[in-house]
């Protein structure tokens, strides 16, 4: 694997870690944590390579040799950073959810729409199901992830493994692809842009929320959160 | 460069949902009690279902209208590309580019660089490894964009809802592009980038 750093610091173990196969051919899987409960080796996902788990420092990433997937990124947010930023997120969501994200007018009339009327538009007659997709990644998906995050980091923060540990880090790993706040942003621009040639378009509060929140998920609910496996140290049966 | 051991070469798995290597023994993962697999089950065929399922869909999700505009009396309704095109005779090319990109361009390319990676893996290929690899990854990480337009047709429909003098509705080509989008979706997620590097190997599934 090679290690990319802001500051290069150099390559390390580059190359003693890139043939593990003799210790690693009787080993039990992590049988060895190091201290912090880290198992040694790591797999890439995305071609089944075997590394002796790097050190990394801030900011340091580590790549896979073979396919040059990332394998591993140095944490930058700690669990009370993290929980902040989540319950940020928590109070922002109700916001973006409370508040209209765009408003129109037209010869006196006015007119505006939330994050759930601009689902509710989509649910005319067939097109239905179509509106539950729209749901799913501008409300539910995100509103989940922030519920789930928040109830797993609450007791992280004092080293414990929440009730439900387990369902909560898995459905958060399989929402991730289906939280689309930040198609949704790009979405609002456009509609802004092609309706402003023929009405006057004001942002409303609820944008505002909604695109500091699009940062906030970006940064809470990445592949980091995995560290909390190994920081809590959840015990292998 | 010396290359690392393959995980299957020295026993061990990789749990996809939570990251923890796994002996290659074992049914379910030991720490989230996820079930493991070698390889992703019936990996290329449901791709390939899942794919050509997409296909025959973005017929009728570029054919039919997905908007149904009337402004002042006068109604119109709009295609995918029939929106791209007033977008640009508007003189809003930077925004017709945006969408044609979100809409045609990102379908297109997950189709061809699907459908080239299933036909290659299937074929053993040894071609250019490193970079369908990175091809992979790269469709995998924008295919989500295409959803830009099922979103904008919502927020208009919204917003624009004057009962006499203007209304925006959503037409039945937008439930065709949005289930073309997660089909997509899902083709690439079980898709398994691990098959690429297989052929490196012997022991064949």
């Amino acid at each position: 694997m090679y290690i990319d750093s802001p500051h290069r610091v150099d390559a390390l173990n580059a190359d003693s870690s890139s043939h593990p196969a003799t210790d690693a051919a009787g080993q039990t899987s992590s049988a060895k944590p190091d201290g912090l409960n880290r198992p040694q080796l790591i797999i890439c996902e995305h071609c089944d390579s075997v590394y002796q788990r790097p050190v990394l420092t801030h900011r340091q990433t580590a790549h896979c040799v073979r396919c040059g997937a990332l394998l591993e990124r140095a944490r930058h947010l700690n669990t009370d950073q993290l929980l902040a930023l989540t319950l940020a997120a928590a109070i922002l969501f109700l916001f973006a959810n409370a508040f209209p994200i765009m408003q129109i007018g037209l010869q006196g009339l006015s007119n505006e729409a939330t994050l759930w009327g601009t689902v509710q538009a989509l649910a005319h007659g067939r097109i239905t199901p179509v509106a539950l997709v729209a749901g799913l990644s501008i409300i539910f998906a995100p509103g989940l992830q922030i519920i789930l995050l928040a109830w797993v980091l609450v007791y992280a923060r004092t080293g414990q493994i929440a009730p439900g540990f387990r369902t909560c880090m898995r459905a958060l790993e399989h929402l991730r692809p289906w939280s689309m706040l930040e198609v949704c942003l790009l979405g609002i621009l456009v509609a802004i842009i092609k309706l402003a040639g023929m009405l006057e378009v004001h942002a409303g509060i609820g944008l505002w929320a909604m695109a500091i929140l699009t940062i906030l998920i970006l940064l809470i609910a990445g592949r980091d959160v995995r560290d909390l496996w190994d920081e809590l140290g959840v015990p292998i049966r | 460069m010396r290359q690392p051991p393959y995980a299957s070469e020295v026993g061990l798995l990789l749990c996809r949902d939570c990251g923890h290597t796994c002996r290659s023994t074992e049914q379910a993962c030991p720490r989230c009690d996820a079930l493991l697999h070698r390889r992703k089950p019936n990996s290329i065929a449901y791709t390939w279902a899942l794919l050509a399922a997409a296909l025959i869909l973005y017929i009728p999700a570029n054919v039919l209208p997905i908007m149904y505009t009337d402004m002042f009396g006068s109604g119109s309704e709009n295609t995918i590309l029939s929106g791209v095109v007033e977008f640009w005779k508007e003189g809003a090319w930077d925004i017709a580019l945006l969408i044609f990109i979100a809409s045609v361009v990102v379908p297109c390319m997950k189709f061809f660089v699907l459908g080239m990676l299933l036909i290659s893996t299937q074929r053993r290929s040894r071609w250019a490894m490193r970079e369908r690899a990175q091809l992979y990854r790269f469709i995998e990480t924008i295919g989500y964009w295409s959803m830009l337009d099922v979103l904008v047709v919502a927020l208009v429909t919204a917003l624009v809802q004057f009962r006499a003098l203007s209304t925006i509705e959503p037409r039945l080509g937008i439930l065709f592009f949005g289930l073309v989008v997660v089909l997509t979706m899902l083709a690439s997620m079980s898709f398994d980038p691990r098959l690429i590097w297989d052929a490196e190997k012997d022991d064949v599934r």
